[in-house]
């Protein structure tokens, strides 16, 4: 029998499923809970919110508030005191609210916790999993609307998730928390209420292994989280125009399934690489050239990326809606790299 | 207490427009007819209102993602405050920012940040800046109780001790920091004790009555200016909406609002100014319904209004096109 849940059901069970087999997992962030402080006098407050996208909603009445902290607004406190919680034997989930506001607590994740296993000679092990939302097409402007994907990815010691679908936002989300290294988990606030077939028990996804969403042989699509979904809508044009699209995601950016992206292409001999994020060293800029150099010889034509812009995310409507990679725009850099190779091949075919 | 009459008539503008435009922000955003975050400032309006109107034209402000009050307050035209809501070209910031964002630069307000605590080290600066060039300008920062947590708030006002900038730490203490109540997460107990120790000189006002926060606001901001010395004000309010539209603010109690609503700025206002005869009920009632008509005018002007071109989404990256 198949059932049924959103990424945030499917999130929140992870979580649930986690605490209860371990008692050193512990959630910490701002109103992941609410109400705190009013237990005693207004019982009714505890638990009303679950975070802004209610994911962490329910778990406080399971676990109490030891397991469900709600912090004051200062993440450089709670990420570094999950990065310290994890060093001394526990398993911290902290949530940053948007990704937008891990400036905040950078120097934690960046110098400390990425840091400290490699710079003390491997005697330490930092295994905190750090969930935040990402992600444009909310209305919600500059400040909180970013992926910051490739920001982590850069950083050798963290690990990054950003899964796509409930299957994977579970079975990802339980790995991560059983990671002995940092991850982060990204979760993107448009794909929340996406439905999908969810087993009850607990089971995980190794990180760092792809998923081939879409067998096709003509062109090979990777989709950056949200624009996996993108993609497989262009992929279903793409097939009555007579294009087989394979559609790939990645699911981890760190580590990379490089073997799986690499047999696609080059079996396919044409890659495009759909990301939301703006386009400069970005997963998009990443993949190319994991491409360029390891698959050079097996491509027949342009690589092709479709991105956002390099601007921040406008709040306007029309203009969020330009920035953000849509299904026409995948569907002309697929057949735009798809031209240029057949035009490649034919000056070869005619010695040109 | 302020006794003259235009004065009075223009807290009053100010007071009754930040309450319409917010009351057809809320509706409008339940009705679906804007898109985004809408952060309501009803409730707070004495203290945008008491505070903005003792500045100077030059003097500068940091809002935050609830900015409309201090927009308001700082006489940014309605029309761009609804359009700036709407996304389009007629808005504050050509539609780019929206909501969280719309403060006019040519006012001389830095920014609406939408990251807790981020505009407190700029007001800072800006006052620095200010002094170092011979102005006696200052800076207004604004923040909410929940900001004194961030590193931000005690990182700028040692800075600003240190360096002498004529920075006003304003915190608007509205009881919750998001949807956590203060008398949870505020261990010092108030956010004067937290500035003291950094050698900011604080004080703390009632936050629902204007002619409380003006008096307060004068001399911080007289002190500010010609000592250069930076202070904080806290003024004690309520949030009469959720964090933001659409919050269900399952986390108040259920008595709250409502005895807070009994001590409402704008009923305060009208109570002190009619009871000793300096206006009367039929003035407010005047300017309160223009203010009603102003904001309807601007919510309809700006649906009306064109959206950006295309081309402006690569505009203004950087100062040049590069």
């Amino acid at each position: 029998m198949t059932r049924e849940l959103t990424i945030k059901d499917a999130l929140n069970e992870a979580l649930r499923q986690a605490m209860e087999a371990d008692d050193d997992v512990v959630l910490l962030g701002e109103d992941i809970a609410g109400g705190a402080g009013r237990d005693e006098a207004y019982p009714e407050a505890a638990d009303a919110w679950g975070g802004p996208f209610g994911v962490t909603q329910g778990l406080l009445g399971q676990f109490g508030r030891d397991r469900v902290m709600d912090t004051p607004i200062a993440e450089t406190g709670f990420v570094g005191a999950s990065i310290g919680m994890a060093i001394a034997g526990m398993r911290p989930v902290p949530e940053i609210m948007y990704v937008d506001f891990i400036g905040t607590s950078f120097d934690q994740l960046l110098n400390h916790a990425a840091k400290l296993r490699y710079l003390y000679g491997g005697k330490v092990s930092v295994p905190m999993t750090v969930r935040t939302v990402t992600g444009a097409g909310f209305r919600a402007a500059g400040e909180h609307s970013q992926t910051l994907y490739s920001l982590y990815t850069h950083i050798p010691g963290l690990k990054v998730v950003a899964p796509a679908t409930p299957y994977d936002a579970k079975g990802l989300l339980l790995a991560a928390i059983q990671d002995s290294d940092p991850v982060i988990f990204m979760e993107h606030k448009r794909l929340y209420m996406t439905t999908g077939h969810v087993p009850e028990e607990p089971y995980t996804i190794p990180l760092g292994t792809a998923s081939i969403v879409r067998a096709g042989d003509d062109v090979t699509i990777i989709g950056v989280q949200k624009m996996v979904h993108t993609a497989l809508e262009a992929a279903t044009e793409l097939e009555q125009q007579g294009i087989s699209c394979e559609v790939i995601d990645p699911r981890s950016y760190s580590p990379l399934d490089t073997d799986t992206i690499l047999t696609s292409i080059r079996r396919t001999g044409h890659l495009v690489v759909v990301d939301e994020s703006h386009p400069r060293c970005s997963l998009a800029t990443d993949i190319s050239a994991l491409a360029a150099e390891h698959a050079f010889h097996d491509l027949r034509g342009p690589v092709r990326m479709v991105t956002g812009t390099h601007s921040p995310v406008p709040f306007s409507p029309p203009l969020e809606d330009l920035y953000v990679p849509d299904v026409p725009r995948i569907v002309d850099a697929v057949r735009s790299t798809l031209d240029q190779g057949r035009k490649g091949a034919e000056a070869v075919a005619h010695g040109r | 207490m302020i006794e003259d009459r235009d004065t009075l008539l223009g807290l009053w503008q100010r007071m009754t427009r930040i309450r319409r435009f917010e009351e057809r922000a809320s509706t409008d955003k339940e009705a679906d007819l804007l898109e985004g975050y809408i952060h309501n400032y009803s409730g707070q309006e004495a203290i945008a209102t008491g505070i903005i109107t003792q500045l100077r034209a030059d003097d500068w402000i940091t809002s935050t993602y609830r900015n409309h009050g201090h927009s308001i307050a700082r006489d940014v035209p309605l029309e761009a405050m609804t359009g700036e809501l709407l996304g389009r070209t007629t808005g504050v910031c050509g539609g780019k920012g929206g909501s969280m964002h719309a403060v006019d630069q040519d006012l001389g307000m830095i920014g609406g940040m939408g990251i807790v605590a981020g505009g407190m080290p700029i007001a800072a600066g800006a006052a620095l800046a200010a002094r170092r060039r011979g102005q006696d300008r200052v800076a207004v920062t604004f923040f909410g109780d929940g900001a004194v947590h961030q590193g931000a708030f005690h990182e700028s006002m040692t800075f600003a001790a240190l360096f002498n900038c004529p920075v006003i730490f304003v915190c608007e203490n509205n009881l919750y920091a998001e949807t956590t109540a203060v008398d949870y997460h505020l261990i010092a107990g108030s956010v004067i004790a937290m500035a003291e120790p950094y050698g900011v000189h604080a004080t703390q006002v009632d936050g629902m009555d204007v002619f409380a926060v003006r008096d307060a606001a004068e001399q911080l901001i007289a002190r500010a200016r010609y000592t250069g010395r930076p202070a904080l004000l806290e003024a004690m309010t309520y949030r009469y909406g959720g964090q933001y539209e659409g919050d269900t603010q399952t986390y108040k109690p259920p008595q709250e609002v409502a005895q807070w609503r009994a001590r409402d700025p704008l009923l305060t206002f009208r109570r002190r100014v009619t009871e000793p005869g300096l206006l009367t009920h039929g003035d407010l009632d005047e300017v309160a319904e223009r203010s009603r008509v102003e904001v309807a005018d601007a919510f309809a002007a700006a649906a009306l209004a064109p959206w950006p071109d295309p081309s402006v989404l690569l505009t203004d990256v950087y100062t040049e096109i590069s």
